[in-house]
């Protein structure tokens, strides 16, 4: 699946995610201002398949699981940072939203047609030469993702 | 084998001799901490959805607090719900007593040496009593009630050592600030940060808490402090078991990751600019910043000490007309001892508006948030871009001295010009 690139900066934290403000109501109330503070139209610019393209640190801040089920309700398909805050790379596994580490960024392009390959690791970009190779994700990690998260990975491990 | 602190208490959960930074382990978790946002609402479909019950229902605290007051019918829902399922389940439950983070150690449940968890990312802060605690997503602490387990990649220690003394008007706050400024907020590389050197060790129970809770913004994965004479006596306090703390230390020879050396004697007040923690300089840097409303409040800035400390700078002073003071007190116990201290009524005579015991202003969460164009100075963790109200809000971070001096002044200033 092919979408365009959204790119941010570095420290993209929960609270621009899965702003506190809308924390009380429901997940589709929630996601419609993900991401406002520094990108006001996001939740209605973002189509499915769009990729999200950060620097350093991204998810940094809170345990809110919904500062991924936000990313995954507006169906994008993953995210690409230089690194992650560590509890949100564990929730984005759980919850089955593709977290992929590039060592650098730099070809990568606001607007610019990609798609995103769990498997093979890589950031294909409109640019074939610009290609990104990521980091592949430990397989078991790919696992629970390709399932679509941990409780429905367990389930299916539990049914065999 | 010479091993960190955060080693031995993996090893001895994951019920094994030693363990290796780097190898990902299956631990049994001694307590698990949950509140009402990420708690119930969240766990309790999974739970139902995998039909599994609670592994130890003695194991698990439950404090509401996020939605703590309940000011909008959405947040009353949310809290009956998180009652509701506290008396299905039996489990231990701290309700509207304050913010979890600081009624958890108060119970006296939470012991050195501990493997622990919380539904939050604050949670750290259980490191000021020397426990390897960290937050987690409500799917795996799904996980966690159901199992009592939990995978860990054993983290490597960076030692952040602290020598000499802090002078007066410092507090843990700005050691923090400073360090956040210093090593940014990804310098933890989610790793078990450790606080050594004389500063720390003489730093309170409270003040400890306060490091310990904001390793979260330095992006580790804990931070933990070596349980001393303060852990024990602080246990004693608060009616806890007064566990054993021998063997609970970093040997020292240890491999750590990094090891960084601070003079707590030469820091000077820090405050951090908008929007992030960050964002630190000197207090005396910031002096023409002038400020519309000034926050105590926060698990990491409005526990008894902090409000102790913000009262010095209060005692027979006004708030700066056109400032608006507010504190909300970690915790109605911090309340109760501030009351019968006096502390509170320094705060009532200064002007301030005393809110609920509860996360308050600093997640946002509920109705009272900061409005457009206002500038704050506040004594809490986080100062994101709109997480504490109208997007074009500005937050600094402070200490609650810093927030109290700047309070009376109506600007930023290094509060020692104003200690009597």
């Amino acid at each position: 699946m092919s979408g365009r690139i959204f790119l941010f900066g570095d420290d993209i934290d929960t609270d621009q995610l899965a702003p506190g403000q809308y924390m009380r109501g429901g997940i589709e109330a929630l996601a419609a201002h993900c991401l406002e503070a520094t990108r006001p139209a996001f939740s209605v610019d973002v189509q499915p398949g769009d990729i999200i393209v950060a620097g350093r640190n991204f998810g940094t801040g809170s345990s809110r699981e919904q500062a991924v089920e936000a990313l995954l309700y507006l169906q994008v398909a993953g995210v690409v940072a230089l690194s992650f805050a560590g509890i949100f790379y564990r929730n984005a596994v759980n919850l089955g939203l593709p977290v992929l580490i590039a060592p650098s960024i730099d070809g990568a392009k606001d607007g610019d047609k990609a798609s995103l390959q769990l498997t093979s690791s890589v950031l294909n970009l409109s640019d074939k030469n610009n290609d990104i190779a990521l980091e592949p994700m430990p397989k078991n990690l790919q696992e629970i993702i390709e399932s679509g998260g941990l409780v429905q990975y367990l389930k299916k491990r539990l049914a065999v | 084998m010479q091993q960190t602190l955060a080693q031995k208490i993996i090893a001895r959960a994951a019920g094994l001799k030693y363990v290796t930074p780097g190898e990902v382990v299956t631990a049994n978790v001694d307590l698990a901490m949950i509140h009402d946002s990420g708690g119930p609402r969240r766990v309790a479909p999974i739970l139902r959805d995998l039909g599994v019950g609670l592994w130890n229902k003695d194991k698990v605290f439950l404090v509401s607090d996020h939605f703590v007051p309940g000011d909008t019918e959405e947040a009353s829902a949310i809290l009956a719900l998180t009652r509701d399922w506290a008396r299905e389940t039996g489990v231990r439950f701290l309700d509207g007593q304050g913010i979890c983070h600081v009624v958890l150690p108060e119970s006296g449940q939470l012991q050195p040496g501990m493997f622990a968890v919380g539904g939050d990312s604050h949670s750290p802060t259980g490191g000021a009593m020397g426990a390897f605690m960290f937050g987690i997503g409500a799917t795996e602490m799904a996980g966690v009630l159901a199992t009592g387990e939990i995978w860990v990649k054993v983290p490597e220690t960076i030692l952040i050592e602290w020598t000499g003394r802090l002078c007066d008007g410092l507090m843990a706050k700005d050691i923090m600030l400073a360090l956040c400024g210093k090593l940014g907020m990804d310098g933890g590389k989610y790793q078990a940060v450790e606080y050594t050197g004389d500063a720390i060790k003489s730093l309170s129970m409270q003040e400890r808490m306060t490091l310990a809770n904001m390793t979260a913004e330095l992006g580790g994965q804990t931070g933990l402090i070596a349980p001393d004479g303060v852990t024990t006596d602080f246990l004693r306090s608060v009616g806890g078991d007064i566990p054993n703390i021998s063997g609970l230390y970093s040997d020292t020879q240890a491999p750590v990751l990094e090891h960084y050396l601070f003079d707590a004697t030469s820091l000077a007040p820090q405050v951090a600019a908008p929007h992030s923690p960050a964002n630190a300089m000197p207090a005396s840097d910031a002096e023409n910043t002038s400020i519309d409303v000034a926050y105590v409040g926060a698990c990491t800035g409005a526990k008894y000490e902090d409000l102790k400390a913000a009262a010095r700078i209060l005692k027979g002073r006004r708030v700066s007309d056109g400032v608006e003071l507010l504190v909300a007190p970690s915790s109605k116990r911090d309340q109760d001892r501030a009351a019968e201290d006096g502390i509170m009524a320094i705060f009532e005579a200064a002007g301030a508006k005393v809110l609920p015991n509860a996360c308050g202003i600093c997640a946002g969460y509920g109705t009272q948030r900061l409005a457009a164009d206002v500038t704050c100075i506040s004594s809490t963790a986080r100062n994101f871009k709109g997480r504490m109200g109208d997007v074009t809000s500005q937050v600094w971070l402070g200490s609650p001295l810093t927030v109290a001096a700047a309070a009376v002044v109506g600007h930023i200033i290094d509060p020692r010009e104003m200690l009597l």
